[in-house]
């Protein structure tokens, strides 16, 4: 069954509004992209839509270090994955790139240290 | 008394525009630079966004906030530009002496060559909104809570109405989500967002959360804490509509309506401000109507893209640094005028001087338009054209017009909206 699906990219500020061709779950075709993550990005949102987290973690010490997925993550486990970040054990300093959590709940992700924090 | 500190350039404010101000002026060349920043450390309000998607342009990756902002104050501090935090300017005077407080010097005065201005922006606040109720704990600005949340590590509330969707209430939404508050609503008093489209689909599509369009808060409940606010449907004259009032519980009110440049300092020094931007007047180089003052980034226009701020910043550094070495050069301008569907533009002159470089013309547009080119015209002679599918205001434009084009043009151009049929 073929289907037409509007998306909107969220890979940048552009949000360009994707006009997306299904055809039995697989995309056959994209148009309105204005680069080539459009198209990546219509494809993973049809077959496995997946996210970026960002959060903080609060260090042993107490303050609150900004972190991101270094990759995206399943969007269904967007809470769970959250969670887990929350409660990772971090201290202080903390450099930009750190790996926080080498293996996030079995998706592969990386969770890294977005700001270098000294005190 | 000792003898009164001297630079070639002062750059009020350390966040992405006077950071990326003052790398471009060291790369063009001038030495004697120093940033003022008010706040214990450089990076501005990046250091508070700590959501990705900065920088696709500038660095072609996507980053967050904070990373973005220590890009470009690592390069401040490789390339031994001084910066002074927790350095507060009170006053720049017309001869560009620049009044500044801090602990480490007290109240003193430094005497500038040229200033760039790059404070940014602030946030519209409760007080100029005129919403009826009372004055409980738990109605914060959204960049407020921003704040509180990412950087204190402090919950803000557990049950949230969003009044306004612009970027930042967009991007608070699913922040207070994933901190376990529970947003019921995001509020819209116009028919259409002020936010990015992307952020819709992310921050509120993906959680569930439902913008209401054309409505706004009508009352606030809660004498010392807030207990719960009325939604109320508008009309096309933007008056709520009796009857359709809902009253929705809650112990938080984020407030996302409008950023306004902050521009208390330019006001003093006598600077021309435009009242469609609150910004300064600016020329295509980002001079102000004082020589040798210019200004970049969120103080000039609210931008929606960091990366926009660096490259305009960077403009305003080159153009310090070229005056800094050649004084104020004699040359012919226009002017740049507003048409059809145009709000405003940035610059509102343009130099033509030898060698004709590229103009950047930056603006937004009055509604949502679909369809349509963007014209720039010389009288009759039409000197750029480009079509789009569509064009909202949130979104900020920059066309670029060739300096080949505008070579030998007096008078005025006119940017201007035309259906395409």
């Amino acid at each position: 069954m073929a289907e037409t699906r509007i998306l909107t990219c969220i890979n940048c500020p552009m949000g360009c509004e994707l006009t997306v061709g299904v055809e039995d779950g697989k995309v056959v075709s994209v148009s309105g992209n204005t680069c080539k993550r459009g198209e990546l990005y219509a494809e993973s949102e049809i077959t496995a839509p997946t996210r970026t987290i960002t959060t903080t973690v609060i260090t042993a010490e107490g303050r609150p270090v900004p972190v991101k997925t270094a990759q995206p993550i399943p969007k269904g486990m967007i809470f769970e994955c959250t969670a887990a970040i929350k409660s990772a054990e971090v201290h202080l300093p903390v450099k930009v790139g750190q790996v926080i959590i080498d293996d996030l709940l079995g998706t592969g992700a990386k969770v890294t240290a977005t700001k270098s924090v000294s005190e | 008394m000792a003898e009164m500190r001297r630079f070639d350039l002062v750059i009020v404010g350390g966040g992405p525009a006077g950071m990326a101000a003052a790398v471009s002026a060291r790369e063009n060349g001038l030495e004697s630079i120093l940033i003022l920043e008010r706040d214990s450390e450089l990076g501005g309000i990046l250091n508070q966004c700590i959501h990705n998607g900065f920088g696709l342009h500038t660095f072609k990756e996507e980053l967050t906030g904070p990373e973005y902002a220590e890009r470009y104050a690592d390069k401040v501090r490789e390339l031994g530009i001084p910066y002074e935090t927790g350095a507060m300017v009170l006053d720049i005077a017309e001869d560009k002496t620049v009044t500044v407080l801090s602990a480490a010097h007290g109240v003193e005065q430094i005497a500038a060559k040229s200033v760039i201005l790059a404070m940014g922006c602030r946030e519209r606040p409760r007080g100029a909104l005129n919403i009826a109720g009372f004055r409980p704990q738990g109605v914060y600005t959204a960049g407020t809570a921003q704040k509180l949340v990412n950087c204190e590590g402090v919950s803000v509330g557990k049950e949230v109405v969003i009044l306004g969707s612009g970027d930042i209430g967009l991007i608070m939404a699913r922040r207070m989500t994933l901190e376990g508050a529970h947003v019921a609503a995001v509020v819209e008093l116009m028919p259409y967002s002020s936010g990015l489209k992307r952020n819709i689909v992310q921050c509120l599509d993906d959680y569930g959360i439902p913008l209401m369009l054309s409505h706004t808060v009508v009352d606030i409940k809660g004498k010392e804490r807030l207990e719960g606010v009325t939604v109320a449907a508008v009309d096309n004259t933007n008056t709520p509509i009796a009857g359709t009032e809902q009253y929705f519980p809650c112990d938080t009110l984020l407030l996302s309506c409008g950023l306004i440049p902050e521009n208390e300092l330019s006001k003093n020094c006598g600077i021309a401000l435009d009242p469609r931007t609150n910004g300064a007047v600016v020329d295509s180089r980002l001079e102000t109507s004082i020589e040798g003052v210019f200004a970049c980034g969120n103080v000039l226009h609210v931008h929606d893209l960091v990366d926009f701020v660096s490259q305009e910043a960077s403009t305003a550094g080159a153009e310090a640094a070229f005056y800094v070495k050649n004084g104020r050069t004699p040359d012919e301008t226009i002017d740049v005028t507003v048409g059809n569907c145009v709000r405003y533009t940035v610059p509102s002159r343009i130099h033509i001087t030898e060698p004709f470089p590229d103009a950047h013309i930056r603006f937004r547009v009055t509604g949502v338009f679909r369809n349509t080119s963007i014209i720039v015209r010389s009288g009759e002679a039409e000197i750029f054209r480009k079509k789009n599918r569509i064009l909202v205001p949130s979104e900020m434009l920059d066309i670029v017009i060739k300096g080949d084009k505008l070579k030998g043009l007096s008078g005025e151009i006119n940017v201007s909206l035309e259906e395409e049929v």
